[in-house]
């Protein structure tokens, strides 16, 4: 118990540290690889919760593809940071007022909350149950049956993103040679090649 | 020094605050306040992967992973359109994100 409160608590203060680091670190490349890091122990906090799957799949999302596209993107465009901080300091008072309003309504309403009495005896029985050895395979049974719609669907989420993707950053540079290879197969022999008889000692 | 539920929802609490907070703090700067809304999603996924493990039910992990996907989605058109916008307009500041302002 005491290891899985320690492990809690460093989880918690290295994500809530780098968050804050994503927000205010100055090169957005930092910005970036403290999301990174952010994502990492919000992984380890599922592992710690005895969610597995998601947990890896959030490394492989979010690191491997959404963090990484990320960090392309910052190197890619060539930008000033340093002019889009300017002024940034005006907007703080209000950014502090709406955070402490919002954390407050949070607090307020996790404070005064409770579960009604049918979920309370669930929670109690849910809490003598161990964990599932094999998360990922009955997070598959109910996915796969249960929930087999909402997954479809998320693919064509994906995929609708994917194209609308392409079709977005897709150009095309006029006065750029591309190979065409329909017109390479279509060329005859016929249409570039003249035999001639040329009649020794006169020339063409 | 048990870790219950609380633990959690204060912490999924306290990071959505920093997300919106990020977005104040970098008005002018589009790339910053993507990554901040990922972390304001993350934090909701956060909640619901530990109410899924307190109460014992799977749901809560279906519903994060269509979280995810929708946040890998977004985070791709929302560069891509930036990208496409950065291209056109050499920059990428919030207020020259304005021509179609009525």
């Amino acid at each position: 118990m005491v290891v899985q409160a320690l492990a809690f608590y460093l989880f918690a203060v290295v994500l809530v540290l780098s968050a804050l680091m994503v927000i205010t670190a100055r090169n957005p490349v930092h910005s970036v690889l403290f999301l990174i890091l952010a994502f990492f122990n919000a992984a380890g906090l599922f592992v710690l919760l005895g969610a597995e799957f998601i947990g890896m799949i959030l490394v492989i999302v979010y690191v491997g593809a959404v963090a990484v596209l990320f960090l392309f993107v910052v190197m890619m465009l060539d930008i000033n940071f340093s002019d889009l901080r300017k002024g940034a300091m005006q907007f703080v008072p209000i950014g502090l007022l709406i955070g402490g309003i919002l954390l407050f309504e949070l607090g307020t309403l996790y404070a005064t909350w409770q579960f009604a009495p049918a979920v309370q005896e669930k929670l109690a029985a849910a809490a003598s149950v161990a964990i599932e050895a094999d998360n990922t395979k009955a997070l598959g049974e109910i996915l796969y049956t249960k929930y087999f719609l909402p997954f479809q669907m998320a693919g064509m989420i994906l995929f609708v993103a994917m194209i609308g993707a392409i079709v977005l950053t897709l150009r095309h540079r006029p006065g750029v040679r591309r190979q065409k290879v329909s017109l390479q197969h279509a060329r005859r022999a016929e249409d570039v090649l003249e035999i001639q008889k040329v009649p020794s000692g006169t020339g063409v | 020094m048990e870790i219950g539920l609380a633990h959690f929802l204060t912490l999924a609490a306290i990071l959505f605050t920093i997300g919106v907070f990020g977005i104040f703090l970098n008005r002018k700067n589009v790339i910053v306040i993507l990554m901040s809304i990922e972390l304001m999603l993350l934090s909701v996924n956060i909640n619901f992967i530990a109410f899924s493990s307190y109460l014992g039910d799977l749901a809560g992990q279906v519903f994060t992973m269509f979280i995810l996907t929708v946040a890998a989605a977004e985070a791709a058109i929302g560069l891509a359109i930036l990208v496409v916008f950065f291209r056109t307009k050499g920059s990428i500041a919030v207020e020259d994100i304005s021509s179609m302002k009525g």
